[in-house]
């Protein structure tokens, strides 16, 4: 996106300036009192309540950098912050790539590709409860359909969400079978990327594989960009599955920050410690994100369209 | 496949098509067989879980878990669909759900993101592209971060305990959102506009009466993702909607499937709560079917251009 203004940064505002930045700011209006009431507001306030001991019931008490010595040396937070890692640099990048793969397989000429389409696509728009309460139920170890069905044929069963190492994969495929609105943009993606490309290629004696690396990906590379930050984004306030599936177990396996949160905030009342543990996520993110868009110029391709 | 079924399905007709699978050789032959034998996987155990699921909703009790699994239900109870609804009060859960929560958001945010896209798309104004680089941005900003000061204020003004905190700032616009219908309106070609501002229309009119009726599918596709959001949203209720009359879906199936847990569960449970999942996602899927091109186009619209 350009960023071209409608007159020389130097120069002063002419009357016409000003009238149109009226209309602009008018219109506009709605969302940037929005952002002061619902952005700004709730960060600057987040840095007071992240200094004071606040349980709702008393009124707040200022204790300086109290919460953020005790966040910064607790075992509980570091346990915590790995597990979240772990499920950041997991999730985001295997569910694009999943999700890329599977578009790139329906991008082929197949017959029933809207069906298709529409099975893959599925999983992301039911409500979370739902696919959280069928997880649950299939994969229970003693009694879910797929044990049941490997016990039946004579195999081992697999502890799915009941063991401490098997359940962080268990949660990665679950969230790669859910990355079906990712697929539908690559696929609509993939479906722009011009036909006289592949041809070219194919002149130049380029076979299906070096197609795909050569031109299939770097012309897909911005969306795919796209779909990592907000993957990022998104993996950073992973909550609702594993509060609805684990609880944080087996053994605190998969207790994410998110979760960690939500209990000091909701269930022991420790607003201000949950506050301080919010601003350290935000700058994480922004950190992580601010990263992540530097280093990207060295493998997106922007093919130059205009703004 | 032929020229009219692909336009059917919005996809490009490209004209190396014809004459696919004559030129197939043998190891081309092998390919595709491997290709749908791999699409037929990955389709049935994508499928699997709500196959499972409705199965097990005409179930009775004992065998929603046996083992082997019985993949085919019988005797099959369609009763209890409505057995299981009337068990509780999802009549009440679903009004809340709709009426109270998914409709106002809603009317809200396709009223606000119109208005704002609009702002952030056709007229030039200086500062505009650095305000809606900023509206972007604030979609990094984690919830958690203004969870806590929003939860305080929010309590303060007495609002906790109804759908209010859910459905105000859903006036204020949504990065998303505005993104995806800024991108849209930049489509709509500017002579319109521009032929408009001659004959000395205003912004509100040449909004109102131009832009605003090209935009349906735009809008429509707003209006369909932001009420399934509603419908499917957790989180939201359960930090704020903390009265059982005040239930939407998603906490009272919650609910249900937290109590099997309890001493005494009732018998045939697990088949309804089952039928009441499967009924609760049921909406989505007669949506999604009778706008599945909508819907995808909804999607494309934000992840490709820009």
């Amino acid at each position: 996106m350009a960023f071209t203004l409608s007159r020389p940064r130097s120069a002063p505002l002419t009357r016409t300036d000003r009238r149109e930045m009226t209309v602009g700011l008018i219109l506009v209006s709605p969302w940037l009192l929005g952002f002061i009431l619902w952005t700004v507001y709730p960060l600057a306030a987040s840095i007071y309540y992240s200094l004071t001991r606040y349980d709702l019931l008393t009124p707040p008490v200022f204790i300086g950098l109290g919460n953020y010595r005790e966040v910064f040396t607790s075992v509980d937070v570091a346990l915590v912050a790995k597990n979240t890692l772990w499920w950041v640099a997991l999730s985001a990048p295997l569910g694009v790539v999943s999700a890329f793969l599977m578009a790139s397989l329906l991008n082929t000429r197949i017959m029933g590709r809207s069906v298709f389409r529409a099975i893959f696509f599925f999983p992301s728009i039911v409500p979370a409860v739902v696919t959280a309460m069928v997880w649950q139920f299939l994969l229970n170890a003693q009694y879910g359909a797929i044990n049941a069905t490997l016990s039946a044929l004579g195999l081992s069963t697999i502890p799915f969400l009941s063991s401490p190492t098997v359940v962080k994969p268990t949660l990665v495929l679950i969230h790669m079978w859910a990355q079906g609105s990712a697929m539908v943009i690559f696929l609509a993606t993939l479906q722009d990327v011009p036909k006289s490309l592949y041809d070219a290629a194919m002149i130049d004696g380029a076979n299906a594989f070096r197609r795909f690396w050569h031109v299939t990906v770097p012309m897909c590379s911005p969306v795919v960009l796209f779909n990592l930050v907000m993957g990022f984004i998104a993996g950073f306030q992973y909550f609702t599955m594993p509060w609805l599936l684990t609880q944080g177990g087996p053994n605190r396996a998969t207790e994410f920050y998110a979760l960690y949160l939500y209990r000091n905030a909701f269930l022991f009342l420790r607003m201000g410690k949950a506050a301080a543990l919010a601003w350290l996520l935000f700058i994480v993110v922004v950190t992580f994100t601010v990263i992540l868009f530097r280093t990207s110029g060295r493998w997106v391709y922007y093919s130059g369209e205009a703004d | 496949m032929n020229a009219t079924a692909k336009a059917s399905m919005g996809l490009k007709r490209r004209a190396s098509d014809d004459g696919y699978w004559r030129r197939l050789g043998p190891v081309g032959w092998l390919f595709e067989v491997l290709k749908y034998a791999l699409l037929l996987v990955l389709a049935v155990s994508y499928m699997l879980p709500f196959y499972w699921m409705f199965t097990s909703a005409l179930k009775d009790d004992p065998q929603v878990f046996t083992v082997p699994p019985r993949w085919i239900p019988s005797p099959a109870h369609w009763n209890h669909f409505y057995d299981a609804w009337v068990s509780q009060d999802f009549n009440l859960y679903f009004v809340n759900t709709v009426v109270k929560y998914a409709v106002p958001v809603t009317i809200g945010a396709v009223v606000s993101c119109a208005i704002v896209a609009y702002g952030f798309a056709r007229p030039r104004w200086p500062g505009r592209n650095l305000l809606f680089a900023l509206c972007l941005a604030t979609m990094m900003v984690p919830g958690q971060v203004t969870m806590v000061p929003l939860f305080i204020t929010f309590r303060k003004l007495g609002w906790v305990g109804t759908y209010l905190p859910l459905i105000v700032p859903a006036f204020f616009g949504d990065a998303y959102f505005i993104f995806l219908l800024r991108q849209f309106f930049r489509t709509i070609p500017a002579e319109l506009s521009d032929a408009a501002r001659i004959d000395g229309a205003s912004e509100w009119v040449i909004l109102s009466r131009i832009i605003l009726p090209l935009a349906k599918p735009a809008l429509t596709v707003v209006a369909l993702f932001r009420f399934m959001n509603a419908w499917n949203d957790y989180f939201g209720p359960l930090i704020y909607v903390n009265k059982k009359a005040q239930w939407p879906m998603a906490l009272a199936i919650e609910n249900m499937r937290g109590r099997l847990y309890e001493v005494g569960t009732k018998p045939l449970h697990y088949p309804y709560l089952m039928a009441v999942s499967a009924m609760a996602a049921l909406p989505i899927l007669i949506a999604f079917f009778f706008a599945q091109r909508t819907f995808i186009e909804g999607i494309t619209l934000t992840g490709i251009k820009g």
